[in-house]
Parts: C-alpha cells; sequence; structure tokens
C-alpha cells in the first residue's frame, strides 16, 4: 500500500527520487505526520515535491490515491496503522522483493536495485505489464479500503487534506498554463551556449589567477589570460500574422516581448508571413508588400547556425499549402508553401514551430493542415512548457 | 521533538509553514522556501531563529557569488604583503584563511540558523557546488590540510525567487515550502502584528480596498504584504478618513511600482 503510494506519483510524471522516499518514511518514523492525513499531506508534499509547478499533479494524485477515504471523518484504522508504522510497510516491500528472485543483499544495494528497477518501470509501464502486477496498481485495488466497510464515526476535523487537495488551487502554477512574458523569458534564457570563444583574438585579463600565480611566486608579476565566455545562439523569429491568429495576437506580442527582452542572444531576426511561407517575407506584422524580403535571400544570408522559430496556427486552407501558386508579375507558378517550408526545415536542422492551438483531436477541415505539419516539424504548444520543450530541443542536435 | 516553531509575535506565519519548518528542523535539512515576493520569505528565517533563541547568520547571494565565497577565502595578498614587510607569522597560513558565513556557522559552538538568501541570484552551478557541504555539513581546506566540520549541525533555511531553476540533485536534499498569499484573515493578524493597535475601521476598510486592488485585471505587479504595510503606514500618516477608501485609493503609488498599473487602476475607476 505504502509503495504503490510512490510508484503513482511515478507514473503520474513526478519524479520521486527513492532518497525523498526515504526521508519521507523517516520522518514518519519520528511522527513528523502527527498521525493525520492531513499532516501526511504537507509531510508528503513538503518532501517530495520541489515545486509549486507540481503542487497541483500532487494534489491530484493524492486525490486519486486517497478519495475513498472518508475525509471529514476518523481515518480508517489500516490506513492509521500504516502511518503509524512506515517502515514495516518498507520491510514488508524489501521481503517481498527478496522473494520474487533478488539475491540477498545489504539493504543499500537492495535500495540501488529498486531504483533502478523504478527508473525501468517508468519506461516499460507505457507498454508493458513488468511492474504493474505485483507493486503497481493490483497492490493498490487489492486492498480495497471501502469508505463502506469500516466503521465511520468521530468527529469532523477543520481542514483536512483532501479539502486542501481538492482545492486544487495551485492550478496556475502548472507550467502547462500560458501565463507573462516573464516565463516566455525564463525559456528562452535556456537558449544559451556559452561558449569559450577559442577564434577571439582579444583574450581577457583572469584577475584572480593572476592574483594568485603572482603571490604564488612570491610577488613577481604573473600575468594570466583566458578566453571570454559569450552566447553564441543566433535565432530566427518567423511569426504568423492576421487572420485566425488574430485570436492569438496577445500571446505572440507577448513571446515577442520576451525575445526581445531576451538581449542574451547574438542576433535575433524576426520576419512575418500570412498562414504559410511562401516567396516573401514581411517586415512588420503589417505585411505591406513594400515591406518584405524574398524568402531566397533569407536562405542566402543567414546560414544554417541560425536557430529558427516558426510561430503560426497552422491552419488553412489545404490548397494554401499544397498549391503551387500562380505569379502574376512573373506570369509563372512558384513552389507552394509546403516546397518552401520543406526548403527551410532542410536548410536549419534547429527549427521548431510553435502553435498557440493545441493539436486537434479529429482531423475537419481547418485542422487537416495543422495535423499535417505537426507531422513534418517539430510542434509545440505555445506555452511557458511548450516554449520550454522547444527550447531544449533546439540546443541539440539531431 | 523539544524544539518547534509555532511563529512569533513579529511574523505570523501559517500552520502549513510552521509544520514544514519543523519538519525540516527535525530532518536537519535545509527548507527551502519559495513564494510571491513580499510574503515575508527573509522574514522567516528571522522568526525562527527569534523563536527557537538562536543566532542567525544571514548569506545574502549575488549575482557574483560563489559557493567558495561561503566556506573560506584565502588571502593570499595579504599574506604576500606580510612576507615583504617581514610582519610576523607569515609561515601560519590558517591565519589567512578568512571563514566565509558557512564557515561561520560550522565553527559556531551553538547551534545556528542560517539563511542562504536569493540562491536563485547564483550561477547556475551554485547550488550543485554546495551539495557536499549542506549535505555533510563539513569542507576541506586544502591549504591547511584541515576538515572543517559543524560543530553543531545548523538550521538552514534558503530562500528563492524562482528567478532560475534549481538542479534536481539540489533539490532532493532540500525540504520544500511555497508560501501562499495570505487570505483576508491572516493579512489581518499580519497587519495587527506590524502595527499593534490600529483603527478597526480602518484596517477592514484598507484590507477591503488592497484585495479588491488585487484583484483588478491586467495589475502586471501585484502589491505584496510588504507594500500593504507600507500603505497602511501612509494612511495613517496622511490622517486618511477610512470611509474615503472605498471610493478612491490615496497613495496608489505606494502599492502600484508601474506606470502601467496606476493606469489600470485610474481607468477601472471610471
Amino acid at each position: 500500500m505504502f509503495s504503490s503510494f510512490f510508484y503513482l506519483l511515478r507514473q503520474r510524471g513526478l519524479h520521486v527520487s527513492l532518497n525523498e522516499w526515504l526521508s519521507l518514511m523517516e520522518a514518519m518514523e519520528k511522527g513528523l505526520h502527527q498521525n493525520s492525513l492531513t499532516g501526511f499531506y504537507h509531510l508528503c508534499r513538503a518532501l517530495l515535491i520541489k515545486s509549486e509547478a507540481d503542487f497541483d499533479r500532487f494534489d491530484q494524485v493524492f486525490l486519486e490515491f486517497f478519495k475513498d477515504i472518508p475525509f471529514h471523518e476518523e481515518l480508517p484504522e489500516e490506513l492509521l496503522d500504516w502511518l503509524n508504522h512506515p517502515s514495516e510497510d518498507l520491510r514488508r516491500t524489501i521481503m517481498k522483493l527478496r522473494d520474487q528472485g533478488f539475491p540477498d543483499e545489504t539493504l543499500e544495494e537492495l535500495l540501488k536495485r529498486l531504483e533502478e528497477r523504478l527508473q525501468e518501470q517508468t519506461e516499460e509501464h507505457n507498454g508493458g505489464n513488468y511492474w504493474v502486477g505485483t507493486q503497481g496498481r493490483s497492490a493498490f485495488g487489492n486492498n480495497g479500503w471501502h469508505p463502506n466497510g469500516i466503521r465511520i464515526g468521530g468527529e469532523s476535523r477543520h481542514r483536512t487534506a483532501m479539502m486542501v487537495a481538492g482545492e486544487r488551487k495551485y492550478r496556475d502554477f502548472r507550467k502547462d498554463n500560458t501565463l507573462d512574458t516573464r516565463q516566455f523569458q525564463m525559456a528562452f534564457r535556456l537558449l544559451r551556449q556559452l561558449s569559450v570563444q577559442n577564434d577571439s583574438a582579444d583574450k581577457v585579463l583572469d584577475v584572480d589567477g593572476t592574483i594568485r600565480d603572482t603571490c604564488d611566486n612570491a610577488g613577481t608579476l604573473k600575468i594570466r589570460y583566458k578566453n571570454p565566455r559569450k552566447n553564441a545562439v543566433k535565432v530566427l523569429l518567423l511569426m504568423d500574422s492576421g487572420g485566425s491568429m488574430d485570436y492569438y495576437s496577445g500571446l505572440c506580442s507577448m513571446l515577442f516581448q520576451a525575445a526581445i527582452k531576451s538581449n542574451h542572444f547574438k542576433e535575433l531576426h524576426t520576419y512575418y508571413f500570412h498562414n504559410c511561407i511562401y516567396g516573401d517575407l514581411y517586415n512588420a506584422p503589417t505585411l505591406r508588400w513594400d515591406d518584405s524580403v524574398p524568402t531566397e535571400w533569407l536562405l542566402q544570408n543567414y546560414d544554417s547556425s541560425y536557430k529558427v522559430i516558426l510561430v503560426g496556427d497552422a491552419a488553412m486552407s489545404p490548397y494554401e499549402l499544397r498549391e503551387q501558386r500562380y505569379s502574376w508579375s512573373q506570369k509563372v507558378y512558384t513552389p507552394s508553401g509546403l516546397e518552401w517550408l520543406s526548403k527551410l526545415k532542410q536548410h536549419y536542422p534547429h527549427l521548431i514551430w510553435l502553435n498557440p492551438e493545441p493539436l486537434p483531436k479529429f482531423r475537419d477541415y481547418w485542422s487537416q493542415t495543422h495535423l499535417e505539419l505537426a507531422s513534418i516539424f517539430d510542434m509545440y504548444d505555445l506555452s511557458a512548457e511548450g516554449l520550454e520543450t522547444g527550447m531544449k530541443r533546439l540546443m541539440v542536435n539531431r | 521533538m523539544n524544539q518547534a516553531f509555532q511563529g512569533s509575535n513579529q511574523y505570523v506565519a501559517s500552520q502549513e509553514l510552521m509544520s514544514t519548518v519543523n519538519i525540516a528542523i527535525a530532518l536537519q535539512k535545509p527548507l527551502l522556501i519559495k513564494g510571491e515576493p513580499g510574503t515575508g520569505k527573509t522574514m522567516l528565517a528571522q522568526a525562527v531563529a527569534d523563536a527557537l533563541g538562536k543566532k542567525l547568520i544571514i548569506w545574502n547571494v549575488k549575482s557574483t557569488t560563489k559557493a567558495q565565497d561561503g566556506l573560506y577565502v584565502y588571502d593570499v595578498v595579504q599574506r604576500l604583503y606580510d612576507s615583504q614587510f617581514g610582519t610576523h607569522g607569515v609561515d601560519d597560513i590558517a591565519s589567512y584563511i578568512k571563514f566565509g558565513k558557512l564557515g561561520e556557522a560550522f565553527q559556531s559552538d551553538e547551534q545556528v540558523v542560517l539563511l542562504i538568501d536569493e540562491i536563485d541570484k547564483a550561477d547556475l552551478e551554485f547550488p550543485n557546488d554546495l551539495l557536499w557541504e549542506l549535505d555533510q555539513m563539513e569542507f576541506y581546506i586544502p591549504e591547511t590540510k584541515e576538515t572543517i566540520k559543524a560543530k553543531q549541525r545548523p538550521i538552514v533555511i534558503i530562500t528563492s525567487n524562482a528567478e532560475k531553476e534549481l538542479p534536481d540533485a539540489f533539490l532532493r536534499r532540500c525540504v520544500f515550502h511555497y508560501i501562499d498569499f495570505p487570505d483576508q484573515q491572516q493579512m489581518e493578524q499580519i497587519v495587527r502584528v506590524h502595527f499593534g493597535e490600529l483603527d478597526e475601521h480602518l484596517v477592514q476598510q484598507a484590507l477591503m480596498a488592497f484585495y479588491a486592488l488585487r484583484e483588478l485585471r491586467n495589475i502586471e505587479k501585484k502589491p505584496s504584504t510588504s507594500e500593504l504595510v507600507d500603505w497602511i503606514r501612509a494612511l495613517i500618516a496622511g490622517g486618511i478618513d477610512p470611509d474615503a477608501l472605498s471610493s478612491d485609493i490615496p497613495f496608489a503609488g505606494v502599492l502600484l511600482k508601474k506606470d502601467k498599473d496606476l493606469q489600470t487602476l485610474a481607468k477601472s475607476k471610471r
């Protein structure tokens, strides 16, 4: 029962380590949960959860696990028993593990193995049934503390864990919410490649090194130099403007502000397009034709070391994406939007697409291009979390 | 548990916060405190120290702070000077070792409360560099071949404004608490702690106006506890009639620090 809560937390994406779990056990041994579920809730949260962004998720898991407990009444005996003797439960868990063919090792080694197994479990679980049968949900199900089966009585408590968890007041801290520019800025900061500029001619004086070496040298001056460290990231921001993007204009302008304010980029260039990229890109979101540059020029002038962020909802008529366009001025057909986009993707290995609209569940007329583009590009939600994962993607070579 | 933190007459702590503090003390783990600016993260350490009757050592972290600074600094330059003028004790390296705040806390004969304030201001690597020291409560000085071990494990309180993500390995060793913004009832208590004697009517009106202001949409930087306290002080000094607060917010500049927010306020009144 005890360990299944641990497994559940991990299954729900909370990365609780075994060390933290052991501290929890130690704390319960010392009676820090004050023999109440509310105390246990606070203790768990303080020791296992290290970010307010995860509080909401924790609340949900806690609710899911303990929902059958009649929370405003006296605690079931079984639960109280467990709360009072956590270590026995651990011992039982270890005994069980031993029974299942774990070699008899010292506790430490055993725990280490347990952790490794756990690691495996989170990966295996999605597709397989490796652990579920033994320690996973079945233990959780088997225990069956039904409110009906337990005598109910006692007085109501003031502010119980269930109520606290049920309020879910940390919802706003969830990372998948879109918040303010500050969070965007924080995400942009991930886009940082401090590199010691070996190629730069001017070195900087290493003051600390010089002082230390000089003193070690009994006062005869010994000067030390080092290479400066600078951010080497160059960014190209391409934004969809107008039409269906108007709903998200606030969000997009926030992203833009954040990008501008993140003055740590070596270069940042912004261009605009409508729905899809064709032969021209615009310098301003007003998309005036006399204020544009050819996309071809962009490809020639910004080499593949640029990191490209495309922002758009990818919702358009299918013909806007696939059909070749007739250029009235040149009297020829020009490449379709998809061809242009593929060109970009080929040219820039570091390219992500941020989409303010979540991926549609069903294919309909307006969302088919969204699905199609999502399969071609690395597409992320335009939220603090999406941006963060996007930035991480931009930092790695793939 | 012989030592228990129950808040103090200078500081109003929620039940949750108090129990978290006690958990951290009992488990001898660092307590990591996060929360909106102005919710009294830094004040907490002072309150804990006062309540337990211990000395408080504050290590203010800045963007240039290195982990080494908290342990000790070896003053090579002073030693060189001394060697040139032939003054006493150049051979004694130990006298050129200056302890930082963490070193000071370790050296103390009695248990102290150590506050590492705004840890997220420093470099990304900073918390990782302190892992061993906070875990084992000891560090080694290669210059004197000496190991400094804490005589009494200090109670470590760390505050963060979440400007940087803290490394996982560091977080795993901490007890975490997020200070919520106090609700109106709690806030009333806090205000009373700060002012003692205060006109009941004024408190009610001021709090109402304050929470209404926080509820306003489009306010970018919401006023916090410390701003409320300043504001009430200004109201008292200005001799403002409490009844006027429902229609108008005087000294709004004390509460709102951004031009845009002041404009939003002005607009909302119309």
